[in-house]
Formats: structure tokens, C-alpha cells, sequence
């Protein structure tokens, strides 16, 4: 990896302040991909905006793209789509179950359907015809929720999915992406449309840092590696990844060399950059929006108990419902912030 | 009850319900997020319930004889924390917390933090179960109490609905009253767009249920509803209440998009004059 000096290019696009990436590491940068001309500039995209733009592109290359929505198409960004492909979209009502369905069934006629509400209820409701219809069958499904985790905000806890993940990595066949922000979100539609079986994507609602580099190729299954550090390694996904990135920069300053990995593919997780980041630090914390039992942290845990025992630290929601507030204390209130993921890593680190 | 006082009885639910739209204005400007549209088109059946129709004491919220009331869409909150606040459940100037760190006004109705609610909801399409469940519970304790629930017209497309719809009549709940807001519109737009629900009253009928179709904002015509229901004998009854989204403020009324979103402070002053109430 490049030094870490250049890794602050990252974060200054937080800022908002334009940034080209050449500052950035290009170990897992695939240089035939052409980069992306929108994003990576500075500032901040919701996932899901970011999700209504790939998937009005990807429906004007590929005419097998049909989209369900469940009454909140304008919320996950769907009516995108809808407005152009009125022919290819179904909205199927306050009816997720339906919705899961007949998503389902359309696959079987050679379809590629995209089925979006929020998270809640689309893991939630339907999980029993997830899991029966889709998974069971390995269906050509992918779901893509928004509105996942607590900056959901105001809502509260009932709108507040925070199980989520561990929903739906517990089903066979079932493939679980969480994005980090909208650059990594459109190339993960791009790539679960060439991805035959089923997935899931979780997105957000609110704004969050774009961190990604514009030349940045996902592909299911990798990690992304920010830096690999000597004295620990923050595993994170989702919005914690840019957090996670403020917290490595905190705690340079304070002289521990803490690395920063991107983990969006939490089923199939990357077994390799988790071997390669415990061996190199041996401390992990992981870091997610999202409750800490069978989760991205779960995931770890589970993996390394059996094949690299390290110590972790999980970073997360503690068995616990969300509330009403508005996100930024949310964040704060759940231990979600930067500073709660330095002093979690300076205490893994004194034992 | 004599003509007279049931008349003076209709003016006073009117001035009520007024009072009531005027609150979760107010709440919902101060809030800066969360839903005006259903708040408003409920509110008169909702005052027609909590200052009229059921028994219930607010110095005594778990108290075992009351009627209950779910809000199965529990978005309107805000509507359920007012007549709860004016019935006197908690004092008024909580409802200025609401959707605030720390309140018991959550976005949705918290059953855990908030006495007075009966259960937390805000997923649609589940509160009508709830709601055969206890007047199943209350039948076998050999309760007369009633269970009132409250639905939005596009909620009713969750086939949960449709599973409840079944269960009351097989079971014969006479003791469950069912309201559907009836107010046309969901967040995609008309529910005749989205997806379509009408014949509605002949749907319900269908599924056993006394069908009373009335206009949700007549309030002489609620609390005949409500009445009528109460003697119905062997079937649960289904108040299709037609209403209108917003009701209350012009510029809100059947507007798709204020849904979800809240008066500024703008609107809010224009719409407290429209409702006279002017800086009290
Ligand atoms: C199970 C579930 N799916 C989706 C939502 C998101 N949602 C909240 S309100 C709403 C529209 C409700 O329409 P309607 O029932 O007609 O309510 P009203 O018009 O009275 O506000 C939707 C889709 C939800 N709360 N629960
Ligand atoms: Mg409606």
C-alpha cells in the first residue's frame, strides 16, 4: 500500500474540496475500468441516489430489467426508472410479500428484476418468502433496500432496519453487498446485474462522504484495502467505512498505525484481506451500521474463531432498539463515531 | 340523549377536532419532519372516538374496562399523541418533543415509552390482527369493552389485512369497530394508480364484515357510525370513512405530496388562520 500520507486525499474529499484521486493507492484498482466521470469529486451522495442513477442506466442497456417497488419508489429512487421505463415497472403497492413474489416470478420468465422498499420491510416482512422463493431456489433476484440502519433518523426505531444483514446472510445462496457510498453503489448494480442468483444490497437515506476513488472496480466477493495497519485493522462497511477512514487519521496522529477495510461483500465475505489484516495488526475492530450479532462484525467473528484467532471488537448497535433524533446524534448516541472507534481500538490495544 | 344535547354534543366534537388539527400542526412544524396528510384526514374520527365514543381514563391508561384503540397506521402519530395530550393523558407541552432524542413521542407510536398506547406500530397492515387478538381476549374475560382500529385505505392493500379481515368474522368479533381512512391517496399518489382497492365496501361485505360508508368528516355522520356499529351483533363492522388528505388546510387537501412532509413556518401560520386560530 501507498503511504499513508496519501490516504489523507481521501478524506479531504469530505470536505467537499476536489480531489483527484491520484493520491490514492492502486493496489486494487483494475486499470482497464474506465472511471467514473460523476462522484469521487468531493462531497456527499445518498446510496440511494446513487442506486436511482445505476439502474435508469443499466435499464437502457439491458431491456430484460424490470423493476418492482412497494409504494415508495420516489424514497428508493426507483421512480427513475419508472419515469423512463413506464413499461418495465411495477408498483405492487403497500404489499412487500407481493412484492417478493412476483419479483420472483418474473425471474422465472428470463427477467432481471430489481425489487426496492426499505429495508425493514423488504427483509423483514417477506424474509419467510425470501427465503422459500428465492434463496431456496437461487432465483435471479436482486433486492436492493434503502432506508437500512439508524440514519433513517426521525422515523425511529420501527423504520430503523438494524437486522438487516444478519437476515439475510443467514440464507443459502444469498449473496449480501453493502455499499460504502455512491461510487461503490453504482458499480455494485453494475456488477450484480452480470451476477447471476440472488442479492441483497442494503443502501441509506441520508448523505454520506463519497470515499471511494473514481477508477475503483468492485467486484463481489473483495475487499477494498484503504491501509493495511501494523497495530490494528478497522473491518468496516457502509457509511462506518468513511468514519472508520476519520478514525484512522486520529489515531495516526496519536502514533498507532490503524488500517481501514472496505468489506462490502459481507457474504461472501473476503477470508483472505481478513487473514491479512489480522495477521498484520493482530487486533480487528469491525465497523457497521447495523445491530453487532450476525452481522459484518458476526461475520468476522465467525470466520476468524475458526481459522485465525485474533482479538475483535465489534462496532455496532448492542442489542438494542433505534429512536427518533436526528442522525448526526444518533451516531453519537449509539457509539457510531469516530472517536468511539478510537477508543475502542486503544482499548483492544491494551490488553 | 335528548336532540338537544346530542347536537350541542356534534358542536362540541367539531370545535374539538379543530383544536385537535390545530395541535398537530403546530407539533408537526416543530417537529420539521413526518405526516401531515393522514394526521389530518383522521382527525375527526379520532376525536369522535377519544371525546365521545370510548371509555377510557387517562389518569388510568391500563385501566382494565377501557375501549381500545389501535392505530394501525401508525404514522399518524401525531394525530394520537394530540387526542391523547387533550383527553389528558400527558401534558401538552410534550407534544413539542415529538421525533426529538430522548421523547416518548416517537416517529411512530411506542407502546414501551408511552402510555395510552396500546401497541407500537408503524409497519402497516398489522394493527387489525392485534386488534382481533384482544377482542378475542376481552370476549373470554367476559369483557364488554370495545377494540377500535384505524387503517389507511392503502395500507389495506398488505394482505395482513385481508388475513384479519377473515379472522374477525370467523370468530364473530362484534367487539371490533375497523375504520379505513379512506382519503384516496398513498406516497406513490392515488391509490387507484398504485394500486387499486375500490370496490371497497363490497369487499368487506364479502368478507362478512357490517359495512357502514359514511364521510369521514361529517361528524354527526362518525358518531352514527359508531353507534350503529355498537349494535351490531355476530359480525365485526368496517366504517369506510371517505375523507380527504390534509383535511383541514386548503393548500393541503388531496395533495399527494404532503404526506410525509411538514407545514413551514409560513404555511403553519396561514394554516392556523384557516383554522382561527389566530397567535392564541
Ligand atoms: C409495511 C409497511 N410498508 C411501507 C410503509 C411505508 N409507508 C408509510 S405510510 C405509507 C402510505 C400509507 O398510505 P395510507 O395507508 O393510505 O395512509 P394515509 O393516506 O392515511 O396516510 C407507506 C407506504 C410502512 N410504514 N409499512
Ligand atoms: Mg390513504
Amino acid at each position: 500500500m501507498g503511504s499513508r500520507e496519501k490516504k489523507s486525499g481521501v478524506r479531504s474529499q469530505e470536505s467537499g474540496v476536489k480531489t483527484p484521486n491520484s493520491g490514492l493507492s492502486t493496489q486494487n484498482l483494475n486499470p482497464t475500468t474506465t472511471p467514473l466521470t460523476k462522484g469521487g469529486k468531493g462531497g456527499f451522495v445518498a446510496t440511494r441516489d446513487a442506486y436511482g442513477d445505476a439502474l435508469l442506466e443499466l435499464g437502457k442497456k439491458r431491456k430484460e430489467v424490470v423493476v418492482l417497488d412497494a409504494d415508495l419508489s420516489g424514497s428508493t429512487k426507483t421512480a427513475k426508472f419508472a419515469k423512463v421505463f413506464p413499461e418495465r415497472f411495477f408498483n405492487i403497492g403497500i404489499s412487500e410479500q407481493d412484492l417478493i413474489g412476483t419479483a420472483s416470478g418474473l425471474s422465472l420468465t428470463g427477467k432481471l428484476p430489481f425489487a426496492s422498499t426499505f429495508a425493514v420491510f423488504e427483509t423483514g416482512r417477506a424474509w419467510e418468502q425470501i427465503r422459500q422463493t428465492i434463496s431456496y431456489s437461487s432465483l435471479n433476484v436482486k433486492l436492493v433496500a434503502t432506508h437500512s440502519g439508524i440514519t433513517v433518523a426521525e422515523d425511529g426505531a420501527s423504520h430503523q432496519a438494524i437486522e438487516d444483514i444478519t437476515l439475510m446472510r443467514v440464507l443459502p445462496n444469498m449473496t449480501v453487498i453493502v455499499p460504502a457510498d455512491g461510487i461503490e453503489t453504482k458499480q455494485v448494480i453494475e456488477a450484480i446485474a452480470d451476477f447471476y442468483g440472488p442479492v441483497y444490497v442494503r443502501l441509506g437515506r441520508s448523505k454520506v462522504p463519497v470515499v471511494m476513488p473514481d477508477a475503483y472496480k468492485f467486484t463481489i466477493g473483495k475487499a477494498y484495502k484503504f491501509h493495511v495497519g501494523k497495530d490494528a485493522n478497522i473491518i468496516a462497511a457502509g457509511i462506518m467505512v468513511s468514519v472508520s477512514l476519520d478514525a484512522m487519521e486520529m489515531l495516526k496522529k496519536e502514533g498507532i498505525d490503524a488500517g481501514v477495510i472496505n468489506m462490502p461483500t459481507v457474504k461472501p465475505l473476503d477470508n483472505d484481506t481478513v487473514v491479512e489484516a489480522a495477521r498484520a495488526s493482530g487486533l480487528i475492530v469491525t465497523a457497521e451500521e447495523h445491530s453487532v450479532i450476525g452481522g459484518l462484525g458476526g461475520a468476522v467473528c465467525e470466520f476468524l474463531a475458526e481459522n485465525y484467532p485474533v482479538p475483535v471488537k465489534r462496532i455496532g448497535i448492542k442489542d438494542t432498539f433505534g429512536c427518533s433524533g436526528p442522525s448526526d446524534e444518533l451516531m453519537k448516541l449509539y457509539g457510531l463515531t469516530a472517536e468511539d472507534i478510537v477508543r475502542t481500538v486503544k482499548e483492544g490495544l491494551k490488553k | 340523549m335528548s336532540q338537544a344535547s346530542a347536537a350541542k354534543d356534534i358542536a362540541f366534537l367539531k370545535e374539538q377536532a379543530n383544536a385537535v388539527r390545530i395541535e398537530i400542526l403546530k407539533m408537526l412544524a416543530e417537529a420539521g419532519s413526518g405526516h401531515t396528510g393522514g394526521s389530518l384526514s383522521a382527525a375527526d374520527m379520532a376525536t369522535a372516538l377519544y371525546f365521545s365514543k370510548m371509555r377510557h381514563n387517562p389518569k388510568d391508561p391500563a385501566w382494565k374496562e377501557r375501549d381500545r384503540f389501535i392505530l394501525s397506521k401508525g404514522h399518524a402519530a401525531p394525530l394520537l399523541y394530540t387526542v391523547l395530550a387533550l383527553s389528558g393523558y400527558f401534558d401538552k407541552s410534550l407534544l413539542k418533543t415529538l421525533r426529538k432524542i430522548g421523547s416518548p413521542l416517537q416517529g411512530h407510536p411506542c407502546s414501551k415509552l408511552l402510555p395510552g398506547v396500546e401497541i407500537s406500530t408503524g409497519s402497516l397492515g398489522q394493527g387489525l390482527s392485534i386488534a382481533n387478538g384482544i377482542a378475542m381476549g376481552l370476549k373470554m374475560g367476559g369483557m364488554n369493552s370495545r377494540v377500535y382500529c384505524l387503517l389507511g385505505d392503502g395500507e389495506t392493500q398488505e394482505g395482513q389485512v385481508w388475513e384479519a379481515a377473515m379472522t374477525a368474522a370467523h370468530y364473530r368479533l362484534d367487539n371490533v369497530c375497523a375504520i379505513i381512512d379512506n382519503n384516496g391517496l398513498q406516497i406513490d399518489g392515488p391509490c387507484c394508480d398504485v394500486m387499486a382497492l375500490e370496490p371497497i365496501t363490497e369487499k368487506w361485505d364479502a368478507f362478512g364484515w357490517h359495512v357502514i360508508d359514511i364521510d369521514g368528516h361529517n361528524m354527526k355522520a362518525i358518531i352514527g357510525a359508531l353507534n350503529e356499529a355498537e349494535g351490531i351483533k355476530g359480525k365485526p363492522t368496517m366504517i369506510v370513512a371517505r375523507t380527504v388528505k390534509g383535511k383541514g388546510v386548503s393548500f393541503f387537501e388531496g395533495k399527494v405530496q404532503y404526506h410525509g412532509v411538514t407545514p413551514t413556518q409560513e404555511e403553519l401560520k396561514k394554516a392556523l388562520e384557516e383554522l382561527g386560530e389566530n397567535g392564541k
